[in-house]
């Protein structure tokens, strides 16, 4: 194959011209399935009105992150550093996943109300486990002759940690991290659908209420926008700060 | 002198030592060889405090120790180098943890890294460096303990056999140059007649010593000397006898 890195476009390419097609050929009508050049018309004419909206549910990812991070990392720690904390925390993080983020979302936004607030937790409680659980695993996938080493070097646990612990743990933490940023728009979106009044999930429900089922689309095209751009930046990071990875 | 009496450690049922004891003169450099499994790495783990005993007694320089840990260097068959560290900071890693001056730390490497051929490559990652070299960052660091007893846990075993020899005029300076009293494990005849003062060869489990050579000949060796082919072939019909075929 000359270009493989041109097939994913390729075959985005193919869904997108067979979409059209069969849009066109039934002439099938935009408040059912509109067009995908109708739709990229609509989230480019519309940016006025889809720009603070996706503002809004960005800012309630990024908020979510930092959240699930400032969490996500110190618990992982305690976890890897006390395994009885590990085994009596599990059994709750694995339930708080089994939950459908739809059935949480509901008594967030009484508790926390219509504001930004519980649309921030649900990102942050959806990203939360990814990350956890890919750092913890992390800490634990440390070779035992280095944990030997650093023990007869007289490091304690802090020291490893830092030393050893943390950067042996990268990969994970940004295999988690990738996941966690993917799937973050999912707990905003969701919170906004119950109970919103800025957002691009709110948005979603005003328009589809009207039948504006191609600006439905053109929420969703920047949803994705949102999640790859932020995909595509965790793995720029991880490039810049895993600087070893490319030689071993 | 290491004096190590009376040491028993078990695994469940299985008795590894029993009764062990061991005598390192000062200055010297005494060599273990026997079969894969009869208890040589055990008996290091002990020795480091990494696996706790069920009885014995460890004297380093007339002084009972709980364990060697803090008064003994410890280099394995692999090189443990850190990825993300380059050479020189991986060399001084005792140093860092320890939170010694880090300054003279890195000038004493430096000079070891010229010591031992690697002067130039102090600041490439070991990834970017061959086998051989990673092994003298390796002593360069086990060096860098100051600590006057050094155990070796078959340091050369995973490298071709040209690294190796020139490898093992190296570990010749840890006792010439640097005045440290080395015990070693290795399951290569030719290596621990060229290195050692004194070979111990070891039995099946439980561990014990079963035959004991001094070697006085000037070093650096040469393995066609009658001597050393008369102990290689006793040392092996006393391990074929011992074990069967293992060793090479």
């Amino acid at each position: 194959m000359k270009y493989p890195k041109l097939f994913p476009f390729a075959g985005a390419l193919l869904v997108l011209a067979s979409w059209e097609l069969v849009c066109r050929g039934f002439a099938i009508p935009d408040f059912i399935l509109p067009m995908p050049t109708q739709i990229i018309r609509v989230a480019i004419l519309k940016a006025a009105l889809l720009l603070p909206h996706a503002g809004t549910t960005a800012l309630e990812v990024l908020l979510g992150i930092f959240i699930s991070l400032a969490v996500a990392v110190p618990l992982s720690i305690i976890m890897f550093a006390h395994p009885s904390v590990e085994n009596a925390i599990a059994p709750f993080l694995v339930a708080s996943q089994a939950v459908p983020v739809f059935a949480i979302a509901p008594l967030l936004v009484v508790w926390l109300g219509y504001g930004i607030t519980s649309k921030v937790l649900m990102a942050a409680i959806i990203i939360f486990f990814p990350i956890t659980v890919n750092l913890l695993e992390g800490f634990k996938s440390c070779d035992h002759e280095y944990r030997i080493l650093f023990q007869l070097m007289g490091a304690g646990f802090w020291k490893t940690m830092r030393l050893l612990f943390w950067k042996w743990a990268l990969p994970h933490f940004f295999a988690g991290l990738k996941v966690g940023v993917s799937v973050a728009t999912i707990g905003a979106v969701i919170g906004e659908w119950v109970g919103a009044q800025q957002g691009l999930g709110y948005l979603m429900i005003q328009a589809n209420a009207r039948l504006r089922v191609d600006l439905v689309f053109a929420a969703i095209l920047w949803l994705s926008a949102m999640g790859v751009t932020m995909w595509l930046f965790v793995g720029f990071l991880e490039k810049r700060v895993i600087t070893w990875k490319q030689w071993t | 002198m290491l004096k190590v009496s009376d040491l028993c450690k078990r695994f469940g049922d299985l008795s590894v030592l029993e009764n062990f004891n061991l005598i390192v003169p000062r200055k010297g450099f005494t060599i273990l060889i026997g079969p894969s499994g009869c208890g040589k790495s055990t008996l290091f783990d002990v020795l480091t405090g990494v696996v706790p005993r069920e009885k014995g007694d460890i004297f380093w320089l007339e002084k009972k120790l709980q364990h060697l840990g803090k008064n003994a260097a410890y280099m394995q068959q692999k090189d443990l180098l850190l990825p993300w560290l380059n050479l020189l900071n991986n060399a001084l890693l005792p140093a860092t943890i320890a939170g010694k001056d880090l300054a003279t730390a890195k000038k004493k490497a430096q000079a070891l890294f010229r010591r031992l051929g690697l002067g130039g490559f102090e600041n490439y990652l070991p990834a970017k460096t061959s086998g051989g070299m990673r092994q003298r960052c390796a002593l360069v660091r086990t060096l860098m303990f100051e600590h006057e007893l050094v155990l070796l846990d078959e340091p050369l075993s995973a490298l071709d056999a040209i690294t190796r020899s020139s490898l093992q005029s190296l570990l010749l300076l840890l006792q010439s140059e640097f005045n440290k009293s080395i015990l070693m494990i290795t399951h290569n005849i030719d290596e621990a007649l060229l290195l050692a003062d004194e070979v111990l060869v070891m039995s099946r489990l439980p561990m014990k010593i079963i035959e004991q050579f001094a070697l006085r000949g000037p070093k650096p060796r040469r393995l066609s000397d009658p001597e050393l082919i008369e102990i290689k072939e006793h040392v092996l019909g006393r391990l074929q006898e011992e074990l069967g075929n293992e060793i090479s």
